[in-house]
């Protein structure tokens, strides 16, 4: 009797186990897993948003087809990630020399309530020269998001302050506008600089 | 306001020692490489980094960070997840094993410095007291880098 009680047990356990790895595996690798959405940003050329620049200038996905464009979202408020992207993105851009003056770089805030044109002026200002801010009316910067896939949320703390998840990832396309590759968050920068030649060479051959 | 008198000192300095005898682990509690980004201005938080290191022979627990530049100091933690969204939140207490150490650096822990009292100048340094669970405190002073710093080298 007792031993069949623990064999009893011993089956349920097996069997809890069984159930466990058929669910992971369902969610994971199986039918029920996420399925890979068309995650890839459109090409810029059929985005449309309208946003202002760090200068005040009205900007647009058009304004930037005709050059390589490097856009990453973040915003001016984040003490961590957000510093850090840029930083890492100047550090890319000081290792391109002069190519760098052949390219877009564009900071696009996911918190406009608080990113103004001044706050974007003044934070893009600390950071390789390069680099634009460009922020604008959620409804705005909803649309820019869409275009990009990128996703952000905004998220409460403690204090009754507010922070923000969004998308890190850096995304390259080339002077024609279309989408060639992108950089995750942090990745070193041996791997992100020729990320960023291979988007500056498409548009040499798009040229010829 | 009462002076503190000489035979006060006394006792506080007794009790010092007495509670610093009591301490397991914490006293051998090392902090490297601490560094942090300055401020534009007191609206923004900041944040600071470093290497705590357990050199002793029992795990330590970081309950809390203080210090006079901020109100609200807290450790926070950065995430990314597989769809490449960064998101952040209070890490909690963190404990170290023996002869391991907690590595606080961007994209990951971090020293998330809220209600700052006064912006943050490139060039100055603040101190910061770590808290541990056995009661003993850690403070380390903390230099102030560029906003574009990467490390603790600049």
């Amino acid at each position: 009797m007792r031993r069949r009680t623990a064999l009893g047990y011993g089956a349920t356990a097996l069997g809890a186990m069984g159930l466990t790895l058929f669910v992971g595996w369902w969610r994971v690798d199986g039918p029920g897993a996420p399925e890979a959405v068309a995650s890839l940003p459109l090409p810029l050329t059929e985005m449309d948003f309208r946003l202002t620049d760090h200068e005040g200038q009205p900007v647009g996905p058009e304004t930037l087809v005709g050059r390589p464009t490097m856009v990453f979202f973040g915003f001016t408020f984040c003490p961590d990630v957000c510093p850090t992207t840029l930083s890492d993105i100047s550090g890319w851009l000081d290792a391109l020399g002069e190519d760098a003056g052949q390219m877009n770089v564009v900071f696009i805030t996911v918190d406009p309530d608080r990113d103004t044109v001044e706050a974007m002026a003044e934070y893009v200002g600390y950071f390789h020269p390069a680099i634009r801010g460009w922020t604008g009316a959620q409804d705005q910067i909803a649309r820019a998001a869409e275009g990009f896939r990128a996703s952000y949320e905004r998220v409460p703390t403690d204090g009754g302050d507010y922070t923000m998840n969004h998308t890190a990832s850096v995304f390259l396309f080339d002077a024609a506008g279309g989408f060639v590759s992108m950089i995750d968050y942090h990745e070193p920068r041996e791997f992100a600089v020729p990320k960023i030649r291979r988007a500056l060479e498409e548009e040499t051959e798009g040229a010829t | 306001m009462t002076k503190l008198t000489t035979p006060m000192l006394a006792t506080l300095t007794t009790l010092a020692l007495t509670s610093g005898v009591a301490l397991a682990g914490s006293e051998d509690v090392v902090v490297d490489d601490a560094w942090a980004r300055a401020s534009i201005g007191v609206n923004r938080p900041g944040a600071a980094y470093m290497t705590i290191r357990n050199n002793g022979d029992e795990a330590v627990t970081l309950t809390g960070i203080s210090t006079p530049l901020a109100m609200m100091p807290e450790i926070h933690e950065s995430k990314t997840n597989a769809e490449g969204v960064s998101s952040m939140a209070p890490a909690g207490e963190i404990t170290i094993a023996p002869g391991e150490a907690a590595e606080l650096a961007p994209g990951g822990l971090h020293a998330m410095l809220m209600q700052l009292q006064q912006p943050m100048t490139e060039g100055d340094s603040f101190p910061l007291t770590l808290s541990f669970s056995d009661g003993g405190d850690v403070t380390v002073d903390v230099p102030i880098l560029g906003i574009a710093a990467r490390g603790p080298e600049g």
